[in-house]
């Protein structure tokens, strides 16, 4: 299948091939179209690497914005000698496309959220990893060694990186105590005051909110959805579009439209609320009391890696307590690495409580992970909606 | 012997050969020099165009978004039945029209001042002006309206300083309509002058001599025959406006999708590139009834 997929690309070949391709596709594409996860991905029978060799002198990287940052990647060129070439992108749904066709032999790596994960591991562009390469590996905290949206089977397809919750940035000067709930995105009073992403998962926001405030739809997983409850979360949203001002893209359109006074509330993530206070504007953020969704991050490995040494030697780097604790402050979110605690509050005093790199287990279950909705729901039906009905429901909202 | 072998006429060598059937045979010498040029039309142009068509009839698998080359007809039976896109088409129709409206009353008076009534010098001063805008990054131009818009911005900052009420327009349609008339008056201002520095003082002073007054032969002689360059001039700011995806994306708000912006994230962010090929026919559509109409009004010779 991957063969087939691969020759096929070139739309020259794509005439003596289409036969041969609609057959390969009718015969292997059922077991996916209808988003059934039940089967074995496509690479789980890859040999992962048994050993780490010297490093190619490259490595490049599929990564959020500022996961790349020169105060850590420099030092590991220093160390391997591989020179890290890192693509930005905006959205999960980005990272899938560069992602196609097992990162095209191009891309060693992406740094994938919960979301992404599994789309990439059935469309086979992610290979199996050896944790016993990582010796970090055994210091994460429990539920990032094999959790289920980057393990499958036993078999792991990434090394857990760092997570966090999205949350409500607020304008101190219109909000001077912290907003409890997230009806104030949903409240028309502040009509043209309001920014969320421009991203499907977003759904999900408004699924979490409805699950406290409309019990009567009875939603147990803002990530599985049937249609009433679909539709629900829908007409919150369109009923919100008029409050928007903006549906942000990038981090820096946020950062700009707080800058500028031209929103006073929205969904962000905590990096928008670092820059921002960096550069002296008045906001802050919130968790409030629904609760958030949230990402995990996870390096992945691609399929046809060119540079899978320094790929290998990469996650070695990124999972030690002291890249975990710089990253982790850097960005402001939460590291895997238990060691990573002590790390961060000897860079910046209390870092490790206010990211709660110390929290307990309880307070990761308040965190809705984002995950790829999938048409099976957790009871085994097939009522549930995939992230394609999601994207277009996204788009009757936003257009 | 030796002296036959000079006086023998040297064989043309196989250079000189070619070149006589080149200068005996003018077709040749015409298809040898458009065969490149005509080449790269076919392959990168119309096989792009036609590739992008097949590509329509695809679908992508809806959970791995690989492309599944299965024909089918749902992409546009979405395009046509779901009221989002038909939204979307009509808004992004509607705003290039609205624009190419705007720019043609901006561009004829001024272009009418600079064809007839400017000195040489100030020609030349207003030529520079109309072009110089062209030579920065269009990204630049269109990120400066963004400060200018935006709520703390140097338009509410000036309407403030004079008591007046700030406008609360960042981000929203009418931003996209000041932002698209901005970046494209050069192209219609340029056909307009062309169209009207044509026209023959003559025709003017028969007017003149006819009794027609400034007003009137401004409306039945000067507009009648600078419409073709004004046609020309709506070709670009429509399909300008028509196909671009970074203004809505910069500086839209809300309810500012477009064919193109819909057409980029369905390409680089959903990964869906039937759907976004079957999109992308829509405005090819558009233009091809729009050129045709243009046609007939002259635009054509007026380039």
């Amino acid at each position: 299948m991957t063969r087939s997929k691969a020759t096929s690309i070139r739309w020259t070949q794509v005439l003596a091939v289409a036969a041969a391709a609609i057959v390969s596709i009718a015969a292997c594409g059922g077991s996916t179209s209808g988003g059934s996860t039940a089967n074995q991905p496509p690479t789980a029978n890859m040999k992962p690497l048994a050993s780490i060799g010297a490093g190619e002198g490259r490595l490049n990287l599929i990564a959020w914005e500022g996961y790349t940052d020169a105060s850590w990647t420099d030092p590991f060129t220093q160390q391997t000698g591989c020179k890290v070439n890192a693509k930005y992108a905006g959205s999960s749904d980005e990272m899938v496309t560069l992602m196609a066709n097992g990162g095209g032999g191009q891309y060693d790596m992406v740094s994938a959220s919960g979301d992404a994960d599994l789309r990439l591991i059935y469309a086979g562009d992610v290979r199996p990893m050896n944790t016993a390469l990582i010796p970090d590996w055994s210091n994460f905290q429990p539920q990032f060694k094999s959790p289920s949206f980057n393990t499958i089977n036993g078999v792991h397809y990434g090394i857990s990186l760092q997570w966090g919750p999205n949350t409500l940035l607020y304008d101190t000067t219109k909000f001077p105590t912290a907003p409890t709930s997230w009806s104030v995105i949903y409240d028309s009073k502040y009509s043209g005051l309001v920014t969320v992403p421009d991203n499907p998962i977003q759904i999900a926001d408004a699924a979490l909110y409805l699950m406290k405030h409309q019990s009567s739809l009875k939603i147990t997983d803002p990530y599985e959805l049937t249609q009433p409850q679909f539709d629900a979360a829908i007409a919150l949203l369109k009923q919100q579009r008029p409050l928007i001002k903006k549906y942000w893209g990038l981090a820096s359109q946020e950062i700009s439209l707080f800058q500028n006074g031209d929103v006073v509330v929205g969904a962000a993530w905590p990096y928008q609320t670092s820059t921002l206070k960096a550069a002296n504007a008045h906001v802050n953020d919130t968790i409030p009391s629904e609760g958030a969704t949230g990402w995990a991050d996870t390096w992945m490995l691609a399929t046809k890696a060119p540079h899978p040494n320094c790929a290998y030697l990469w996650t070695k780097y990124i999972s030690t307590p002291k890249v975990q604790a710089q990253q982790a402050i850097n960005y402001g979110e939460t590291p895997v690495n238990s060691k990573a605690c002590t790390e961060m509050d000897a860079i910046q005093a209390g870092s490790c409580a206010q990211y709660h790199a110390d929290a307990p287990a309880s307070y990761f279950n308040t965190i809705k992970f984002w995950k790829t909705p999938i048409a099976t729901c957790d009871d085994g039906s097939q009522r549930c909606l995939p992230y394609s009905k999601w994207q277009l429901g996204w788009t009757s909202v936003t257009a | 012997m030796a002296a036959n072998a000079v006086l023998r006429p040297r064989a043309p060598t196989g250079w000189a050969r070619a070149q006589a059937l080149v200068w005996r045979r003018p077709w040749l010498r015409a298809s040898l020099l458009l065969t490149p040029p005509l080449a790269w039309f076919l392959v990168v142009y119309l096989a792009s165009l036609a590739l992008l068509l097949v590509t329509a009839f695809w679908r992508i698998n809806s959970f791995t978004t690989a492309i599944e080359r299965v024909w089918n007809l749902d992409n546009f039976q979405t395009l046509a039945t779901d009221a989002t896109y038909r939204t979307i088409i009509a808004r992004t129709v509607g705003m290039a029209a609205l624009v190419t409206i705007t720019d043609a009353l901006l561009a004829f008076p001024f272009a009418y001042y600079m064809a007839r009534l400017a000195s040489r010098r100030a020609q030349t001063l207003l030529f520079a002006a109309v072009l110089l805008p062209l030579w920065a990054s269009y990204i630049a131009r269109v990120y400066s309206w963004i400060l200018i818009l935006a709520h703390n911005g140097v338009l509410n900052w000036s309407l403030l300083a004079v008591h007046l009420p700030a406008a609360n327009i960042g981000y929203t349609n009418v931003a996209m309509w000041l932002v698209f008339s901005y970046v494209w008056l050069p192209f219609m201002i340029i056909p307009t002058y062309a169209a009207l520095e044509r026209i023959p003082e003559s025709l003017l002073e028969a007017a003149a001599d006819l009794g027609a007054r400034r007003l009137r032969s401004v409306s039945d002689v000067v507009v009648p025959l600078a419409l073709p360059g004004l046609v020309a001039g709506s070709i670009f700011t429509f399909s300008l406006t028509l196909g671009d995806y970074i203004t809505p994306i910069l500086v839209g708000g809300a309810g500012s999708s477009f064919i193109g912006n819909v057409a980029y994230s369905n390409v680089g962010i959903a990964n869906n590139v039937p759907f976004a090929a079957a999109l992308a026919t829509v405005p090819v559509a558009i233009m091809a009834v729009y050129l045709l109409g243009a046609k007939r009004l002259g635009a054509f010779e007026a380039l």
